[in-house]
């Protein structure tokens, strides 16, 4: 085999990853990758930071390719490392950390960094960009000791991480050069639209505002404008705009002018010097959208593979704004012009916007707002520079009724358009998915092809290729309906409704009857399913220790190494010598690799072996703190009225008594919950599943409140004045939500979706219904019993779920 | 090739997986519900979670670190993850579960 050659890439974003993904389908064997790395994570989709931000999305689940994928293909992988220098007579590359690497071919996908205003007082504590995870992490780090942020910028980014903080809980003021929002993508019009929705979803706007200087001492306490005017704020976010990164190419010697000049192949002013993505500028165009990036690094990668490519000519870009409640799209031209003839539709009442333009009859850009569906069409009729005909005017302007049959331009694109450009992904892919692997639902194409897995714009587009291909089979209502999982149609209704009706008692039978795909299902029905018949046969239903996930069949937490935690429970957080002599003794006996408080304020025991899991239940004598479970967790307490100069309750006692009279109880997910003796809130009610707040002469109870990655402020649920009240409307809300919550989903997300005044209409108004609610309540907390005694003193079970075999061997 | 006595089948749960040692290999002996036995390498090629404790559906085994999806009878992981397990023969003679491996000799 050939000596393989050496290929060095200089940033470890999307662009060029993507360009070495392509190389590796290409010509697997032609070359060493070496990847340098600025910042210390693997390759990850900053579109979606923005979701990050807004609280959907986990920070680990927007990485695109994990560190095994950089091992897998052998590709040497340098994260916070940064290239500062190359050396182009010699062909190798230089970091600010002392390695260096050789290479034959060389990327430059450096990025951009953000554009930071130069204000007085722009370097203080308090002021930062959208641009990384680390700004992510930082804004919200902010929202938790923060109330009010104000961002400069309205256009795409600023917007998008103004609603990011509106979801954190920050007050949030948007601050404006110009006169309309997006007016880079937008016409006065859309913008205007655009500007109401967001006030309506609590964003503030100043337009045409400059700002002069950023006050206060250390951290940035106000904003000073031009104009004289002045704003107070706590946090400060700069999204005015992006700049490539061209420091290395600079040193380098590389020709420059707005980004790193490439020709239509990407090749820079040096021999064997590459750059692609957003550092890159190709006739005089820099662009900052993935689309464009794709179509650069399919060129740039053929070229280094030698496979015959035509050059790169420039893009058509869209723009889409992921902002949860507003659609917007822009693509093209979208100003007026007087040369250019538009086609619009503006709906004020329905909130709809379109506009159409068109040169000598062919579509060169549009503006749609409220109703994005026709996007992916219009960008693709942009592209080709389609000509405007009757058909795709009634896809455009008509309603459902009069628009042409849909799917007709889907069914008009090639096989080898791209739908998805985050991905890319394209038509002839997914057709062949959908036939090949029988798919017949959204998110199995998606699982499947990755269209639509990012930023998601394409979805649309995608249903409708799903559409074509299913013919009459499609049916809308049921693309609507959230399965429960991937192995059923039918959606969490349906099932419970089925078993109540059917008087289905077993899991396997539940699955039998309603014709369940893999027979015994997977880990997300079955232990929804366990959880389900315990919750409707609360007397008879034996719980099914194989339908549970690990954690809750071995009653502890597994961990990375396969070892597990143990968390006894302490009601209230309170302990005593004497427990906590034994816990103590326990740890040091079993050698476990670590005690830890936890946020809950419990003892948490690391690094068990699982056989041992039962003698160390067995010599803690203390019942399982459910720490594993999607159960009651654990009631976080201050110490109140006894000892604290503030209180106005006995917080630990009241505290105490919810736990001891709610333990284990299992619940859709885990049940997190805390009493305060005063508005200080030292036991963080506030963000509790359940959060009691003492207050003179009563409690206050909240309710769907989340300290996680989805973070949210409990809502007002009810004040009353007796210890009892508080017991029972706990009861009776814990008891709606086992009801009514899909398994898996926390009272955060639960509470948004049904609304907290129909909980409060079930527990708190109506008195008969909380009774109900109580009696059903009761009938669980009958058979309730602790797992760990019930496990330890089974020598059966011992042996059967916990112990090891050792077998013996001569070799 | 030898045939190891490892255990009867009451020792291993319905629908469950146990750990089985064997010298320094750690193995992971499933009981289906058709009543059939499996056994694999304890180790997800993903991370190296213990398959053991997964769950168990038909003949697959879900890993309890990170649900990928192994086919216990030829040890592929399903797609879209990929890899691979060992897997070793198993035989049922009575109540007495034997396993078949290469090159070790049982003592007892």
């Amino acid at each position: 085999m050939a000596k393989r050659k050496k290929l060095v890439l200089v940033g470890n974003g999307m662009a060029g990853v993507h360009v070495v993904e392509h190389i590796l389908k290409l010509a697997p064997d032609a070359y060493e990758i070496t990847i340098f790395g600025k910042e210390p994570h693997p390759n990850y989709n900053r579109i979606l930071l923005s979701s990050v931000l807004a609280g959907d999305t986990d920070m680990k689940e927007i990485v695109l390719n994990d560190w095994d994928w950089y091992k897998q293909n052998n590709i040497q992988l340098h994260a916070g490392h940064e290239v500062t220098g190359i050396d182009p007579d010699e062909r190798k590359v230089y970091t600010d950390s002392g390695l260096s690497a050789s290479y034959d071919e060389l990327i430059l996908a450096t990025g951009s960094e953000a554009f930071m205003l130069p204000l007085p007082g722009a370097d203080k504590e308090g002021v930062i960009a959208f641009r990384d995870m680390e700004d992510c992490e930082a804004m919200i780090d902010a929202s938790k000791k923060y109330r009010k942020a104000a961002v400069i910028g309205g256009g795409l980014l600023g917007l998008e991480a103004a609603r990011g903080l509106l979801n954190l809980g920050m007050e949030v003021d948007v601050v404006h050069i110009f006169d309309h929002l997006m007016e880079r993508q937008l016409d006065p019009p859309a913008s205007r639209m655009l500007k109401r929705e967001l006030e309506k979803q609590g964003m503030r706007f100043w337009m045409e505002k400059q700002t002069e200087r950023i006050v206060g001492r250390s951290r940035a306490s106000g904003l000073r404008f031009k104009d004289g005017s002045s704003l107070e704020v706590d946090l400060v976010v700069m999204a005015v705009g992006i700049k490539p990164r061209m420091q290395l190419a600079k040193a380098s010697g590389l020709q420059i002018n707005r980004g790193i000049v490439v020709d239509d192949f990407m090749a820079t002013s040096l021999p064997h010097v590459y750059a692609v993505g957003e550092c890159a500028e190709h006739r005089g165009t820099v662009y900052g959208l993935v689309a464009p990036h794709r179509e650069q690094g399919a060129v740039l990668a053929k070229r280094l593979c030698e496979v015959e490519t035509d050059p790169y000519t420039g893009s058509v870009v869209s723009t889409q704004l992921k902002v949860s409640g507003v659609d917007v799209f822009s693509a093209g031209v979208f100003r007026d012009e007087p040369e250019l003839q538009s086609i619009k539709v503006q709906d004020e009442w329905r909130g709809i916007y379109k506009k159409v333009l068109l040169r000598e009859n062919r579509i060169v850009g549009g503006v749609l707002f409220g109703d994005v569906s026709s996007g992916p069409a219009l960008l693709r009729w942009i592209r080709n520079q389609e000509e405007m005909t009757e058909t795709i005017h009634g896809e455009l302007a008509g309603t459902p009724s009069t628009a042409a049959a849909p799917g007709a331009s889907v069914q008009a694109m090639a096989d080898s358009e791209q739908v998805c450009d985050c991905n890319g992904v394209c038509k002839g892919e997914i057709v062949e998915a959908i036939r090949e692997k029988g798919l017949t639902s959204l998110s199995e194409v998606t699982k499947w092809t990755k269209a639509g897995a990012s930023c998601g714009g394409c979805k649309p587009l995608v249903g409708q290729i799903l559409q074509l291909e299913q013919g009459d089979a499609y049916d809308p209502a049921e693309q609507q309906k959230t399965p429960m999982c991937s192995c059923t149609t039918l959606s969490r209704d349906e099932v419970v409704e089925a078993i109540r009706e059917k008087g289905l008692t077993m899991v396997k039978e539940v699955m039998n009857v309603l014709g369940w795909e893999q027979p015994e299902g997977c880990p997300s029905c079955r232990p929804a399913l366990n959880y389900y018949l315990g919750l409707i046969w609360p007397e008879k239903y034996e719980d099914e220790r194989e339908s549970r996930i690990v954690n809750e069949q071995r009653h502890a937490n597994i961990q990375n190494d396969g070892t597990y935690s143990v968390v006894p429970r302490m009601y209230g957080g309170v302990t005593s010598p004497a427990e906590l002599r034994r816990i103590a003794e326990v740890a040091e006996k079993y050698q476990v690799r670590m005690v830890k408080v936890t946020g809950g304020q419990r003892l948490d025991l690391l690094g068990v072996k699982k056989d041992d899991l039962p003698k160390i239940w067995d010599e803690l004598g203390m019942p399982s703190g459910h720490a594993y479970a999607k159960a009651v967790r654990t009631v976080k307490t201050c110490v109140g009225a006894d000892f604290c100069r503030f209180g106005t309750q006995d917080s630990i006692q009241m505290g105490i008594d919810i736990e001891k009279k709610y333990e284990n109880l299992y619940t859709p997910h885990k049940v997190k919950m805390a009493v305060s003796a005063c508005p200080r809130n030292c036991a963080e009610s506030g963000i509790k599943d359940l959060g009691v707040v003492g207050v003179e002469g009563g409690w206050e109870l909240y309710i769907g409140g989340n300290g996680g990655t989805h973070l949210r402020s409990a809502d007002f649920l009810c004040k009353v004045e007796s210890q009892q009240e508080v017991l029972d409307i706990t009861g009776a809300y814990l008891q709606f939500y086992r009801e009514t919550a899909n398994y898996g989903e926390r009272t955060s997300h639960w509470v948004e979706r049904i609304g907290v005044e129909p909980i409060k209409q079930a527990v708190v108004d109506d008195e008969n219904n909380r009774r109900h609610l109580l009696e059903r309540l009761d009938k669980t907390l009958q058979r309730r019993e602790d797992p760990w005694k019930a496990d330890a003193e089974s020598s059966d079970v011992r042996q059967v779920w916990y112990e090891e075999k050792q077998v013996s061997v001569q070799s | 090739m030898n045939a190891l006595f490892i255990g009867t089948v009451s020792e291993i749960p319905e629908r469950g997986g146990k750990v089985v040692r064997i010298g320094e290999l750690e193995l992971a002996v499933f009981r289906l519900s058709d009543g059939s036995f499996r056994a694999v390498e304890n180790r997800c090629p993903h991370r190296g979670g213990p398959l053991s404790e997964g769950v168990v559906s038909g003949q697959m085994v879900y890993c309890p670190l990170h649900e990928w999806k192994i086919d216990l009878t030829d040890g592929k992981v399903q797609e879209p993850d990929f890899g691979c397990v060992q897997t070793y023969p198993v035989e049922v003679e009575g109540d007495r579960i034997r396993i078949h491996l290469d090159g070790m000799k049982a003592t007892g």
